[in-house]
């Protein structure tokens, strides 16, 4: 077991550093950073003070290696915009956006896997059509699309939640009490940003967890439970919902860290002061290093996600910490 | 097994093959094809049938400026609503947007621009995952280790993310979208193109060609490719829906295609203080528009799953 955790965790660091390798080229393959922030025809002088503040000016083995370097001291460089540490701002704002992700993610399970089960259960049923059908326009109708109607019919029309914000409460890392009473405030302007971000994932959800149930259904010891003649209920209550959730859960997790990290255009559209947000405004304010910063955040996370994953499969299944 | 004369089966198969193909495409599934035909025929033709110019304001007539600001001659009238609205009319069917172009028009054209960038992108990404994933398949080894691992890493990132850190570099641009999805999308096909090849490449036929000592290379092309089409195909149309959404999503925020190009994504993100004035029609149609051929392209695309894929045909 510590042998097989240990080359998992060999392999995250590979893909790690593989990923901020392939984010340092590809930023400087394909554009340049300055040019997107000085306008043409800009100063000269002030473009080589750009090209000097983010150390553009250096060879380039140099740059990786600073690069790197600071990485490794969780340095990701200076907002050009406000001139604190991405990782202050980033910090300050991921709050927001754990809020919406586990709500629009408590959503997106509430509804995917109760119907993916039923869809599964009942295979070309009437249930099983709708939740297909459903499923489909999850994945089909954009985010924004969804969340611009939520706020033309629940909004403007009915008037029943807040446009706009997150509302007062705040998280405030130098004020612990708010570290508990954040979480269960202001929930009226939750609903509907949560609900756009949470359709495309429920949809997601349903179509894992309808696949998932229909694998052990169809297995060899499902097969025995029932020719055993024990009854269909207790057939999927005790034998087949176990073993069904094991990817449904996998993917769940995934899930909840994409939805924290790809809510960037629901964000916009309801002002949630989250991290997408942040990242669309340093997109407007053409803020190079903030960019990059929130996208390599995005990629730790989700780096170290997987590798907890791959621990946690190990203990579970004998088979895979041994094929290693 | 006794020998068969080589094309002995072939007068057999012929009708045999055919009858096939004819089953296929009754069995194909009727509306995503029609709103995808209808959606490519409007695209390629939408110089032809858009009623008013893409970028110029629809010129008004004299008794519509009248009505709205009391004199004779106004260059345009924005936020028309429909036609069935009041105030709308024929003359611009899906009324017109902040400066008084037509609704209608710009979304013609906006078809045309969706389809190009997620084809092209997806075509693109389709090739480069396509040649990847079939040498890290067949030629194992350091080729597997290398590109498998980049492909990992490059899987970490979700799309959106990736793309938005790009385009910070690349600025809008409508190739820069192209380009973009290309770079994003590719490893989504090595994965599934090497886990093929890895079969593949145990069947007989191509241990049967290796005997003969013909090339790497042409039994890549001969026969690895034509063997994965299935797979690339079926990923394409999947990938096609989600291009679509990844150049709206851009466009909506504005790092997509400029303005003033009708991006369906665009038209959105310039239309969002209307919503709250209640001018919902200049929000509704773009976004109707995405989903539709967002929607078709993923039928296609699970039909396509699996028809080719016969464990998946009771799913």
């Amino acid at each position: 077991m510590r042998k097989y955790i240990l080359v998992r965790a060999l392999y995250s660091v590979v893909t790690l550093w593989l990923l901020v390798t392939i984010i340092f080229g590809l930023v400087r393959l394909t554009g340049d950073p300055v040019a997107m922030k000085a306008e043409a025809g800009a100063d000269a002088a002030y473009v080589a003070q750009l090209r000097q503040n983010w150390g553009l000016d250096q060879p380039l083995y140099w740059q990786y290696l600073s690069f790197v370097g600071r990485l490794l001291r969780a340095d990701f460089g200076h907002s050009f915009e406000k001139s604190l540490p991405v990782r202050d701002i980033y910090f300050e704002r991921l709050p927001n956006s754990l809020k919406l992700g586990f709500a629009a993610f408590l959503i997106s399970i509430s509804f995917g896997v109760p119907f993916g089960m039923l869809s599964a259960l009942k295979v070309n049923s009437w249930w099983d059509n709708t939740g297909k059908m459903i499923a489909l326009f999850g994945l089909s109708m954009p985010g924004f699309f969804v969340g611009l109607v939520l706020i033309l019919v629940f909004g403007i029309g009915l008037g029943w939640f807040p446009v706009l914000g997150k509302g007062s409460s705040a998280f405030i890392w130098d004020a612990p009490w708010t570290w508990v009473t954040f979480w269960f405030r202001d929930w009226a302007h939750l609903v509907m940003p949560a609900f756009a971000l949470g359709w495309y994932f429920s949809g997601a959800m349903l179509r894992i967890t309808r696949s998932g149930m229909l694998d052990v259904l169809g297995s060899d010891y499902i097969k025995l439970v029932r020719l055993k003649g024990v009854p269909e209920r207790m057939v999927v209550a005790r034998h087949a919902l176990k073993n069904s959730m094991i990817p449904v859960l996998t993917f769940a997790g995934l899930n909840l860290l994409i939805m924290v990290n790809v809510a960037v255009v629901i964000e916009v559209i309801f002002n949630w002061p989250g991290v997408g947000q942040l990242l669309y405004d340093a997109l407007s304010n053409r803020d190079f290093p903030m960019v990059q910063g929130v996208v390599l955040m995005s990629g730790l996370m989700i780096v170290l996600l997987n590798f907890t994953i791959d621990v946690l499969y190990g203990y579970v299944d004998p088979r895979i910490r041994l094929s290693r | 097994m006794a020998t068969i004369p080589v094309g002995a089966d072939q007068p057999i198969a012929a009708p045999r093959a055919a009858r096939r193909s004819f089953r296929v495409i009754r069995e194909a599934p009727l509306i995503p094809l029609v709103i995808l035909g209808v959606l490519a025929s409007v695209a390629v033709l939408a110089p032809v049938l858009a009623p008013h110019d893409k970028l110029d304001p629809v010129k008004p007539t004299r008794e519509q400026c009248l009505a709205k600001y009391t004199t004779p001659d106004c260059p345009y009238i924005d936020n028309v609503p429909p036609f069935w609205a009041r105030g709308g009319g024929f003359d611009t069917p899906l009324g017109t947007d902040f400066l008084g172009r037509d609704v209608l028009s710009r979304l013609m054209h906006g078809a045309r621009i969706s389809l190009i960038v997620a084809l092209t992108g997806t075509l693109f990404a389709g090739a480069i995952g396509t040649m990847l994933g079939v040498l890290a398949g067949y030629m194992g080894r350091w080729w597997d280790e290398i590109i498998m691992r980049i492909t990992d890493a490059w899987l970490t990132l979700p799309s959106l993310v990736f793309a938005i850190l790009l385009s910070s570099v690349r600025g809008p641009g409508l190739w820069n979208v192209v380009l973009i999805l290309a770079l994003v999308f590719w490893s989504r096909y090595s994965r599934a193109v090497r886990a093929e090849v890895l079969t593949i490449r145990e069947r007989e036929f191509v241990k049967l060609a290796e005997i003969n000592g013909i090339g790497k290379l042409t039994i890549i092309w001969r026969h690895l490719i034509p063997n994965v089409m299935n797979t690339v195909m079926v990923l394409f149309s999947l990938q096609v829906g989600v291009a679509v959404i990844i150049e709206a999503s851009l466009s909506f925020l504005g790092v997509g295609v400029p303005p003033p190009e009708p991006s369906w994504g665009l038209m959105m993100a310039q239309e969002r203080e209307s919503l709250m004035e209640g001018r919902w029609w200049l929000e509704i149609f773009p976004g109707t528009c995405i989903t539709m051929l967002v929607l078709s392209a993923n039928m296609l695309g699970d039909w396509l799953r699996v028809r080719l894929d016969p464990q998946l045909r009771n799913r």
